[in-house]
């Protein structure tokens, strides 16, 4: 049973200028439960990572990311972007059970 | 010489005798006087978390309690918002004055225990365990409307007791290493404890983002912590030690800006 991937968090700015890199900030609620932990019987508690995160603008992908069990929980990614039209970004977080979680964010030229 | 040391004496404890009868305990003297914040003693990398709104993982739970805020829960009906409207006005200043004593129960209460009792008198919903994540998003999101604004608890009057209480615990030389609270948090503050510096102690950044723990945790669970740190058996959260001792915490910290939710390793 893999735990819920929290509501997604995203900042980017509403408008920026053809040409302009601007730093795209995400941030998600999980517990990235490692896989090497035990429970208070011994037993091991089974990996529940978000082990994917994706971000496509206008469909086409920008920026992808593997991640893996030594990431902290609720992880943090920023990335910057060069903002060359008007679009759509879409973010999808993935977790270990393949369940996804998505927000959608526009940009306007300035 | 003599006789004068004599005088002088004997009224001292004339005045200390009819204080004592007239039951008004005498102001208590802080033993650290200019307390410094737990961020003076934390790593530049983790006050850029905590500095941050957006990065600051703690907000995420901010963001749960603000949702439960407005979420009618139990027989009642009710939500937070039914009887409180809207939080960043009445919910602002009421971190930095609890612990409080809450008159009808006859004993000093903390936010946890304020919410639960909200809960269960007036919205008809059971209790959130101690130290949940629900409970800790609520009191997340209620400390944050006393950001900056300066810790008051009031100690005075039926309160005392329990601030004497609490300042007994923290007096007391606990567990297998033998060590009082403040062998810690007074006498070796800012000196090292094996990979991390000792801060005072003071509690002004509760609830917290513990990186350890990878959560927010409540102060009851970091007061856990400490105990079982030094080797001893800690009372239950929520109990009435624990309670006493979080109030005379408070009282250490007084003056120091309301910082929830901070971050620390």
């Amino acid at each position: 049973m893999a735990a819920p991937i929290g509501q997604p968090r995203v900042r980017i700015p509403a408008q920026a200028r053809a040409g302009e890199v601007i730093e795209i900030r995400t941030l998600i609620s999980h517990i990235m439960e490692t896989g090497q932990r035990r429970d208070q019987a011994g037993a091991i508690i089974p990996r529940d990572i978000i082990k994917r995160f994706e971000a496509k603008f206008d469909g086409q992908l920008v920026f992808a990311m593997d991640l893996a069990s030594a990431i902290s929980a609720n992880p943090y990614i920023a990335f910057p972007f060069k903002v060359e039209k008007a679009g759509t970004f879409e973010f999808t977080w993935i977790n270990d059970a393949g369940e996804e979680r998505k927000a959608t964010n526009d940009i306007k030229l300035a | 010489m003599w006789k004068a040391a004599g005088v002088t004496l004997g009224t001292a404890a004339l005045a200390a005798g009819i204080a004592f009868a007239q039951g008004s305990a005498p102001e208590p003297q802080r033993t650290i006087t200019d307390p410094q914040s737990g961020r003076h003693f934390a790593t530049p990398e983790t006050l850029a978390i905590q500095d941050d709104d957006f990065q600051n993982p703690a907000m995420l739970w901010a963001e749960e309690g603000e949702l439960a805020w407005n979420r009618a829960e139990g027989t009642e009906g009710k939500s937070c918002a039914s009887c409180h409207n809207d939080a960043t006005q009445t919910m602002r200043g009421v971190r930095a004055r609890m612990p409080g004593y809450h008159p009808r129960l006859q004993r000093v209460v903390t936010l946890e225990q304020q919410i639960n009792i909200c809960r269960t008198e007036h919205m008809g919903a059971p209790a959130l365990p101690i130290d949940s994540r629900p409970l800790n998003a609520m009191t997340t999101f209620v400390a944050l409307q006393s950001r900056g604004m300066p810790v008051n608890v009031d100690i005075s009057g039926p309160a005392r007791s329990a601030f004497d209480a609490g300042e007994r615990f923290y007096n007391t030389r606990r567990g297998q290493l033998d060590m009082r609270c403040g062998s810690c948090h007074e006498d070796n503050f800012g000196r090292s404890l094996r990979a991390d510096l000792l801060s005072q102690g003071m509690t002004n950044g509760f609830p917290t983002y513990r990186l350890k723990e990878q959560r927010v945790i409540s102060l009851q669970f970091r007061l856990q912590g400490c105990v079982n740190d030094v080797r001893g058996e800690p009372p239950p959260m929520a109990g009435e030690d624990f309670t006493n001792l979080e109030f005379y915490l408070a009282w250490r910290a007084q003056g120091l800006p309301v910082e929830s939710p901070s971050v620390r390793r």
